[in-house]
């Protein structure tokens, strides 16, 4: 087979995967997820709070279990009230902390776990108490069997996160870079840290309904740190890691379909590879 | 009226009392020198000033016009961490953020205030680099161009000069200098060096277990100054 029947191949192959709307369903929800992870990731990396993604997303599964416990028909506004309130605690303390940001991202994110798996087995609800636990690891729905309305909520959800952003980017520039400075010159840092604290509780509680924690920690950790083996300002390595982030979502979804492989673990092999390539480029920079 | 005027201050964390009696003003114009040893409360009295920290007893009014976000600082050490991907000119802009009501976006006029204080501390040059990748005095000036974005009334320096060569060091204290005398910003310097206090200092606020605030002459007469001069380190 020569190289260009091969890309007719892909081409054809891809517009037919593409006449399925699950398909396009799952291309827009991951560009969409990874756009909006990538652009918060920055701040959290720098702030030390990598791991949030997952702790936010253990604490969320500790309160689908109360919910399941209080037979409560409607979980999501407990689980979002949850989620924000935990965000919020962990990143309002900010440099001031006690505890400082990745051991009180382990203790909540530990605890709740613990916490939601015992409350599952002792008032077991579903049965298939394991099940629950992998579902939220890798995402209760599969990103292939998204709904209309799905994807309709992340766009909504993305519109709303990349305006805050955009409009705040040099509050949340400021406030990562040196809160005391930013305070002491009149910005408002603890607004600013509530403001990131409920946008990123807002979109991991959503996002990993869809993607599954695993993935949203991935997409919060690897385009960030990609960009900054690269580059240097502040502007370069948010740019660059929402470019990562929306490439590898896309690479991955479609390697994902024609291979058949797990959505979420390709995705997340692709921002491996990705980082690897911008680690030897940064190498290659300084030497 | 003074900037700020201290009346039986005392400052601490969480309400626990460090040290008290602090009385001092300083005027539009004065260049005033904080000296007092390792862990008298130096760094602890500028985050009380600047409103990060709440005073245990007293307070510090401000007057003549000075607004709560008129005061710049530089801290002494940077909590900046080392792999943080910022320009100097992304730094240096910053600062120009609460000058005026709330705007997403950097004006024209705040992009020229940041030129011009990077001029002003000579790292035109470096305005491109990333911060992390700086020497110390390099950093040091790019923090106070960031300073003087946020004012051009008061600045307070936390050992500005710690850790850089003595070169590097009197150009410092020059750069310092004519901002106070050619600019008329009023500087509050915290420093252990004494020599230099007492060369670019008007007033001076010794910390310590007696706190002593008085001008440059009151101090070389006074006890504070005697047993730091008896300690053998200065003539
Ligand atoms: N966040 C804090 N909580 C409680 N105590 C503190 C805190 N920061 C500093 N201290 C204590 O307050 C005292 C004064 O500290 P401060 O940093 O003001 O000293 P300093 O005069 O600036 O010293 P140096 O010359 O070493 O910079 C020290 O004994 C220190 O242990
Ligand atoms: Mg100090």
């Amino acid at each position: 087979m020569n190289v260009a029947s091969f890309f007719s191949g892909a081409y054809e192959k891809l517009a037919f995967y593409l006449g399925f709307p699950f398909v396009r369903y799952a291309l827009i929800a991951g560009v969409l997820i990874a756009l909006c992870s990538s652009l918060l990731g920055v701040t959290l990396v720098l702030k030390r709070f990598s791991f949030i993604g997952d702790g936010l997303s253990h604490v969320a599964f500790g309160a689908m279990a109360i919910a399941a416990v209080l037979k409560m028909t409607n979980n999501m506004p407990l689980i979002l009230a949850v989620t924000i309130l935990c965000a919020v605690l962990l990143l309002r303390t900010g440099q001031r902390a006690k505890i400082k940001g990745d051991a009180a991202v382990a203790m909540i994110s530990v605890g709740a776990l613990a916490i939601g798996y015992l409350l599952m087995n002792v008032f077991p609800t579903s049965g298939n108490v394991s099940g629950d636990v992998c579902t939220t690891l890798f995402g209760s729905t599969s990103i292939l069997t998204l709904k209309l309305s799905d994807v309709i909520v992340c766009g909504v959800l993305s519109v709303v996160v990349v305006t805050v952003f955009v409009v705040f980017y040099n509050r949340i520039f400021s406030v990562t870079f040196d809160e005391d400075f930013a305070r002491a010159t009149g910005t408002r840092a603890s607004l600013y840290n509530l403001l990131i604290a409920v946008t990123v509780a807002v979109v991991i509680v959503l996002a990993m309904n869809l993607v599954g924690s695993l993935l949203i920690s991935a997409l919060v950790i690897f385009p960030a740190l990609s960009a900054m083996r690269v580059y240097k300002s502040f502007r370069a390595v948010t740019v660059c890691s929402a470019v990562v982030s929306v490439s590898c979502a896309l690479v991955g979804i479609l390697v994902s379909i024609f291979a058949g492989t797990p959505v979420g673990s390709t995705i997340v092999a692709v921002d491996i590879a990705v980082f690897g390539a911008f680690w030897l480029v940064g190498l290659l920079k300084k030497g | 009226m003074a900037y700020l005027t201290c009346r039986d201050l005392a400052l601490g964390y969480d309400g626990r009392e460090l040290i008290s009696g602090i009385d001092f003003e300083v005027d539009p114009g004065d260049y005033l020198v904080v000296v007092g040893e390792n862990g008298s409360g130096k760094s602890t009295l500028m985050k009380t000033i600047l409103g990060l920290l709440p005073p245990v007893r007293g307070a510090i009014a401000r007057g003549d016009g000075l607004l709560k976000n008129e005061i710049g600082y530089l801290p002494q050490q940077t909590t900046i961490q080392k792999d943080f991907p910022a320009s100097v000119r992304e730094i240096v802009l910053s600062g120009t953020q609460n000058r005026g009501g709330f705007r997403p976006f950097y004006s024209r006029e705040d992009k020229k205030t940041a030129d011009e204080n990077i001029e002003k501390m000579g790292i035109s040059h470096l305005a491109k680099r990333c911060y992390r990748e700086l020497s110390g005095g390099q950093q040091q000036r790019v923090l106070l161009a960031r300073a003087l974005c946020a004012t051009r009334k008061l600045l307070l320096l936390d050992e500005p000069v710690a850790g850089l060569d003595p070169m590097v060091t009197a150009e410092m204290y020059a750069l310092i200098e004519s901002l106070n005398r050619d600019d008329g910003v009023t500087i509050i310097m915290i420093s252990h060096d004494i020599a230099a206090a007492i060369k670019y200092a008007d007033h001076i606020l010794h910390i310590g277990e007696r706190v002593f605030f008085g001008t440059k002459a009151e101090y070389l007469a006074s006890e504070n100054y005697m047993r730091i001069a008896k300690a053998g380190d200065i003539e």
